[in-house]
Formats: C-alpha cells, sequence, structure tokens
C-alpha cells in the first residue's frame, strides 16, 4: 500500500480490544494537542501493521499490531483518549 | 491472552448476488446471518482464508443500509492487490467469506438528521455515499440531499441507472478523462468552480461526506475549506488500493 488511509479503517482490529466502534472516539495529540475523532487521523501501513498519526503535526500517535488474532496498540503520542465525542 | 468474548467476531457470510457494475467493478450481495443491519456510511471487514490457513483481511463499504442479514459491496479491482481481484473476477454465487462489523460511527448518515448534506464522492468512493442515497430515499427524508459524482468517464460510474432515477438527491456529474458527447463541461478534475457553482444555488451550510481515493478526498477536502466551508463539517473516508 502506497498511500495512508484515515481511522476509519481501524474500527474492526481496535473493536476486538475495546469491545466497541472507536470510530467517533476523541483523543488529542500529545505534540501538538489537536482533537480529532480516530476515523479522522492518517493511517499508514498493513491491516498488520499501522501506523496513525496525527492529521495536524503528522506525530505519531498509536501504534496498532496484529499478529495471531491478538492486537497490540501502543499509546505514546497520545495525551487523553475518550468516548465523549 | 486473548479474551474468550471476542471470538465469535467474524461471521459466515454467503454470496447470494453478484452483479458486474463496470468493466473493474463488482456488487457482491452477502448474507451473514446474525449481522442485524447497518447505518448508512458503515464498512464490513472481509476476510478471506486460503487452502494453506492464510488469511487476508480488507474493509470495504457498504452500499446498502438495510436492518437485515443483508448488505451489498461494491468492489473495485486493484490489479495489484491482495484481495480485490478475487471479489471481482473469481468469488460466485453461493461462496463464503468471513465478515466483521457493522464498523464505524462516523462517517454515517441518519434518517433522523434533518440537516443539508453535500455527498462528494470520487470512483468507488460512491459506495458509502449510495448507501446514504439509498436510505435518504427509503426513509422519504427531506433533508436536502446533493451528490457530485467524480469518475473519469460514464464507464467508469456504479450505479448510474440507479442514480438516474433516484428521488431526493440532486446529482451532478464530474468526468475527468472522458464527458459524453455534448456534455457542457470539459473532462478535467473536480475544482472549486465546480463546487461553487453549487454554492451559488443557495443551500445552508450544509454537512459534507467525502470519499475516495486518498488524493481526490484530500484535494476535495482542502478545496472546501479554500470556499469556506467549515472543517468540523467536513466527513472524509479515504480508499486505499487492496
Amino acid at each position: 500500500m502506497t498511500s495512508h488511509l484515515d481511522g476509519n479503517v481501524l474500527a474492526g482490529t481496535l473493536s476486538e480490544l475495546t469491545g466497541t466502534d472507536p470510530s467517533d472516539t476523541m483523543s488529542q495529540c500529545l505534540g501538538c494537542r489537536d482533537v480529532s475523532p480516530l476515523a479522522a487521523e492518517l493511517v499508514f501501513g498493513t491491516p498488520d501493521a499501522w501506523v496513525v498519526r496525527c492529521r495536524h503535526c503528522d506525530d505519531v500517535l498509536l501504534v496498532v499490531l496484529h499478529h495471531e488474532e491478538t492486537t497490540r496498540v501502543t499509546l505514546d503520542g497520545v495525551r487523553w483518549w475518550t468516548d465523549l465525542a | 491472552m486473548r479474551r474468550t468474548g471476542h471470538v465469535d467476531v467474524w461471521k459466515a457470510a454467503t454470496v447470494v448476488a453478484a452483479t458486474q457494475l463496470t468493466p473493474s467493478g463488482r456488487s457482491l450481495t452477502l448474507d451473514a446471518p446474525g449481522w442485524g443491519g447497518n447505518l448508512a456510511g458503515q464498512h464490513a471487514d472481509v476476510r478471506l482464508t486460503a487452502p494453506d490457513g492464510y488469511q487476508a483481511v480488507r474493509s470495504y463499504s457498504i452500499a446498502s443500509a438495510d436492518a437485515g442479514d443483508r448488505m451489498e459491496i461494491a468492489v473495485d479491482r486493484v490489479p495489484d492487490g491482495e484481495v480485490s481481484p478475487f471479489l471481482v473476477d473469481a468469488i460466485e454465487v453461493g461462496d463464503q467469506v468471513e465478515v466483521r462489523g457493522p464498523l464505524g460511527g462516523w462517517f454515517v448518515w441518519r434518517p433522523e438528521d434533518t440537516e443539508p448534506v453535500l455527498l462528494i464522492g470520487g470512483g468507488s468512493g460512491i459506495v458509502p455515499l449510495m448507501a446514504m442515497v439509498r436510505a435518504h430515499e427509503a426513509a422519504g427524508s427531506t433533508a436536502p440531499f446533493r451528490l457530485v459524482y467524480s469518475v473519469r468517464s460514464p464507464q467508469d460510474a456504479f450505479f448510474a441507472d440507479e442514480l438516474a432515477t433516484a428521488t431526493g438527491v440532486e446529482v451532478t456529474w464530474i468526468y475527468t478523462r472522458r464527458a459524453p458527447d455534448g456534455w457542457a463541461r470539459p473532462a478535467g478534475r473536480l475544482v472549486a468552480a465546480d463546487l461553487q457553482a453549487l454554492e451559488a444555488a443557495g443551500d445552508e451550510a450544509p454537512s459534507v461526506f467525502v470519499c475516495g481515493p486518498t488524493g481526490f478526498v484530500e484535494s476535495v477536502a482542502d478545496t472546501l475549506v479554500a470556499i469556506g466551508h467549515d472543517p468540523a463539517r467536513i466527513k472524509t473516508e479515504r480508499f486505499g488500493g487492496a
């Protein structure tokens, strides 16, 4: 895949972890403090390894790894994350 | 350790109808017992499993917005893709895949929404917007609905016949490579003037849904903001190649 997608594509993978669809959850970028719905963030990679970048400053927010039916998410670039849309 | 409650997230789905939409695009209607319906604009993850156990998952937008267990997806073949050539060229009625969803609670239109809506689709990006057009019509919604559909040529359009007769939506066609004979607008990419011409029609500021390939979506979103649309009222969904 040569181009990025957006957070809409993460709904299935992350819902396995969160139990609900996270598309309209809001998070804040630790770097630039932009607040966005997950669906609007920029997503690079493949279904096995997604890198989620801030739509505003391009910093890495999350890395989502999926391997053998297990999902692991690093949240290094997220200041907070809420389901309050 | 995996939590046990999630093992049934994938549902078996049977292909119950298949229709060629364009030379590279195909509609598949899937029946997935327990699916339970979806909102207009949502997508499904589709999982294929090869005989050797290898699995591939891709997300496809749903063109239908029904309450039951059936959904229509529409797939455009990506020549070097891993999944789309199989769905366009090989899978047949009666074959099974697995689906997960419905997914996506952000890029959706609900029949109770009353504000004006502007839908802008590029290529196969029409699919979730078609679900919104269908849901709008099925609900008898009076929310003003306008669709701008950008395709390379008339032969590349998904759902052209249905859009020609759809009620409650005003459709503007943008042909980027070849327009029909006698078409007033020369073939060319969607530009600010095309969208400003819509503005002149006098709508109050609409909610905007943009879907298509990444380059299309970003170009259109930037143009919308440049001509005065509120970024907070623009929702986007990008299509990848797979």
